[in-house]
């Protein structure tokens, strides 16, 4: 047989320009085109034991669905790509797979591993061109089994449309007015279109889930008042708790958590006020503090919403940025600037209440911190003062206690994560299984996914056929 | 969902709109608020619980007309239905046997300080009530509250019904005249309950305040309500919305209500102009 050419470099992703596109809110990336796609699609070498799905939180059939592509078998495709994953247009967005799939990929040891994560969304979004196709219809109470599900994020979703496919009858409780968690109220418009979360919600609940809005769990009905009507509760409210500095003038007005600034923004859509009713205030220069995913979130939105200057402060330095490469790249060609290994120390305004800069100091690093980082030490004497008129402190997030009203024996670690079995999501309370950044603290789209994935399974086997301990001793 | 079911004016701009939410009139309690939403494009906001009745699946809403969306929400009629309807939200009120309760009311505040007074008085307390407004028209609900009251103080700042004085006045006498008040309860507009605070504190009478911070979520993910108590950030939706009225910082809180000025302004106008041109306010 012949030894096919490999082709070294993978297919680009066509791209708005950045000058353009720090003015709109339309989405960056524009995603292949068939032709590209099928070219990318011809470099995967379809490995008998493929490294790639070890590497997906819910195991994605990778080759299968690249195969199918290849063969012009499209609808093939979509079975294959949608087995695992309710939500594969969002994923093909937002799964930061150079670290996940891609990394695993053996074409990537010599060359560019294969682009899964575009090939996985040009797959869905060729699904969602056609008309999502609606699902072999499903008897939601076939099982006579119930889940109350907390949280219509992408734990949430995934745990709620696996056991709805398993037949078992869902109802989803949502605090927002709007479903999808994160992906609504935080990740902008232009990294993932609302229009995309909302035909991938729809999937969900056409496979019978059914999502009750602005219920807030913790107020409306207690965990126990749910475990009265269910036989299982999934608790999947993530990490919505905005941390601050604890520096003196952090409650200036102008001073924003970035989880307020990106709710006000995406959620409310404050881009297209006043025809939408919400406001957000965004004045000619901005530092948003931190360089996560949120961060860089925070700064793009700043640039569209009309700031001058858009500073991105942390005070580490550029290796050890936690924001996904492809996100810190977008931002710097934007004109994102950067100021590496500084912290501010105090935010200082005029007689109004109104933010006018922050005090800075430089910092440099020292030995290897607990997470493996050289930590970041201030030197003294080096305090500096940065003129800004709104800041945005992105400094991550823990999980909201509200919803462990009248639940003292949920146990919760000292971060206020919720201590569970990662292999299975159960708590320490009887039939009530968590996953997710409730779980974790801040994490990943996926990793959220793989949990719902993994508590799922373990829902239907307790409910099926109870087994067993409930919590292993 | 979230159907309107009665309405009813208490004065020129105070509208009081009785909501269908069975599942959160189940579970509303004295000194929580809910945050509604009236349109797809609808911004957020807190409105404060004025009365719920769980038999009829009712929550009881009283709000004043002064931005955009409560002209646009005093504009709905009977049979329209708000887009969203969340809560109940905020910690209760504490309601124990405390003795003698002052309640204070001032504008739209006269609505949210009925069902703390009626659920203290349950509780057993004895309760003097003071209500006042800016003018006689802005006053409301003089006999509801006089109906959960042992004793009841009406003033209006212009003299146009009753005694002629701000709240503080009568509070202030009482204080003075050796009643023995062991807890107050203040709500109303920020800058009255920040001299309530003031009267009281120099008689060291513990005096709790309803605040009413800007919110978007109500549910303690963005922090937009933080407010500086004792020296301590807190966020009102979910760590108040009541709180020590004499360790709050009250400047800080006027300061922020103000942030989006510029913007309710624009809103309004913007609101006001299509509601001239014949077109519905969106």
């Amino acid at each position: 047989m012949p030894k096919k050419k490999i082709v070294s470099h993978r297919q680009e992703m066509p791209r708005q320009d950045p000058k353009v596109r720090r003015h709109n809110f339309d989405e960056v990336a524009l995603g292949y085109t068939m032709e590209q796609a099928v070219t990318e699609a011809n470099r995967c070498l379809q490995c008998k034991k493929p490294l790639c799905m070890d590497g997906c939180p819910v195991e994605v059939r990778i080759p299968d669905f690249i195969l199918k592509l290849r063969e012009g078998d499209m609808w093939g495709s979509v079975e294959a790509l949608k087995d695992r994953n309710n939500l594969p247009a969002i994923c093909g967005r937002v799964c930061p797979q150079e670290t996940q799939c891609e990394i695993k990929c053996v074409l990537g040891k010599k060359f560019e591993p294969v682009a899964i994560g575009r090939l996985e969304r040009f797959v869905a979004d060729w699904e969602i061109k056609q008309g999502v196709r609606a699902p072999n219809p499903q008897q939601p109470t076939g099982t006579g089994h119930s889940i109350a599900i907390i949280g219509a994020g992408p734990a949430g979703l995934t745990a709620a449309g696996d056991l709805a496919k398993m037949s078992h009858k869902v109802v989803i409780y949502e605090s927002l007015h709007a479903p999808g968690g994160v992906l609504s109220y935080g990740i902008p418009e232009f990294r993932l279109p609302k229009s995309i979360v909302r035909t991938e919600v729809s999937y969900v609940e056409s496979l019978g889930v059914e999502i009750r809005l602005n219920a807030v769990i913790g107020r409306l009905y207690t965990i126990d008042e749910l475990l009265d009507e269910y036989d299982a509760v999934f608790l999947g409210t993530g990490a919505g708790l905005p941390t601050f500095m604890r520096i003196p003038g952090e409650n200036y007005n102008g001073v924003y958590s970035a989880n307020e600034f990106l709710t006000r923004t995406n959620l409310m859509k404050a881009y297209l006020f006043p025809k939408w009713d919400t406001p957000v205030k965004v004045k000619s220069r901005v530092a948003v503090v931190g360089a996560g995913n949120v961060a860089m979130d925070s700064s793009r939105c700043s640039l569209r919403l009309g700031a001058e200057e858009v500073h991105i402060v942390y005070r580490r330095s550029r290796t050890e940025v936690p924001a996904r490469a492809e996100e810190f790249e977008n931002a710097e060609e934007e004109g994102v600037i950067f100021d590496f290994l500084t912290n501010p120390v105090e935010v200082y305004g005029n007689d109004e209440g109104w933010v006018t800069g922050m005090r800075c100091i430089r910092m440099e690093l020292g030995e290897l911190d607990s997470s493996g980082r050289r930590r970041p030490i201030p030197i003294p004497g080096s305090e500096f003062d940065m003129e800004v008129d709104i800041v945005i402190m992105a400094l991550g997030t823990r999980p909201n206690p509200l919803v462990f009203a009248n639940a003292p024996d949920l146990k919760r670690t000292r971060r206020g994560t919720v201590e569970a079995i990662e292999s299975t999501g159960r708590t320490k309370k009887e039939r009530v299984w968590a996953g997710g950044d409730i779980v974790t603290g801040a994490a990943t789209v996926i990793s959220a996914m793989g949990a719902g994935k993994r508590a799922a399974t373990d829902i239907n086997a307790y409910l099926e056929n109870n087994k067993g301990p409930w919590w292993p001793e | 969902m979230y159907r309107i079911v009665s309405r009813e004016s208490l004065g020129a701009s105070t509208r009081l709109f009785i909501i269908e939410a069975p599942e959160v009139a189940r579970k509303a309690k004295a000194g929580q608020f809910v945050i509604v939403r009236i349109s797809e494009e609808g911004e957020r906001i807190p409105l404060t619980i004025a009365d719920f009745d769980r038999e009829a699946g009712t929550i009881t809403l009283v709000f004043q007309e002064t931005g955009k969306t409560t002209r646009q929400l005093g504009s709905m009629n009977v049979g329209d239905e708000l887009s969203s309807f969340t809560g109940p939200l905020g910690k209760p009120t504490e309601i124990e046997k405390y003795g003698t309760v002052l309640c204070v009311g001032g504008g739209v505040g006269i609505a949210l300080v009925y069902p703390i007074a009626r659920a203290l008085r349950k509780a057993g307390n004895y309760i003097i009530s003071i209500i006042g407004a800016r003018t006689k028209d802005l006053l409301f609900w003089e006999e509801k509250l006089q109906s959960v009251s042992d004793e009841i103080i009406i003033c209006t700042d212009d003299g146009s019904y009753a005694r002629k004085s701000l709240v503080t006045e009568p509070m202030k006498e009482l204080l003075q005249n050796g009643n023995r008040i062991s807890r107050i309860w203040a709500i109303g507009p920020a800058i009255m309950m920040k001299f309530c605070a003031l009267t009281s504190k120099p008689f060291g009478t513990p005096t709790i305040v309803s605040l009413n911070s800007i919110m978007v979520d109500g549910t303690g993910m963005c922090g937009a309500c933080r407010v500086e108590v004792g020296g301590q950030t807190r966020f009102a939706c979910v760590d108040g919305p009541e709180f020590d009225g004499h360790q709050v910082d009250w400047d800080l809180l006027m300061e922020r209500q103000r942030i989006y000025i510029a913007e309710e302004k624009i809103a309004l106008e913007k609101y006001e102009h299509n509601c001239k041109c014949g077109q519905t306010g969106s």
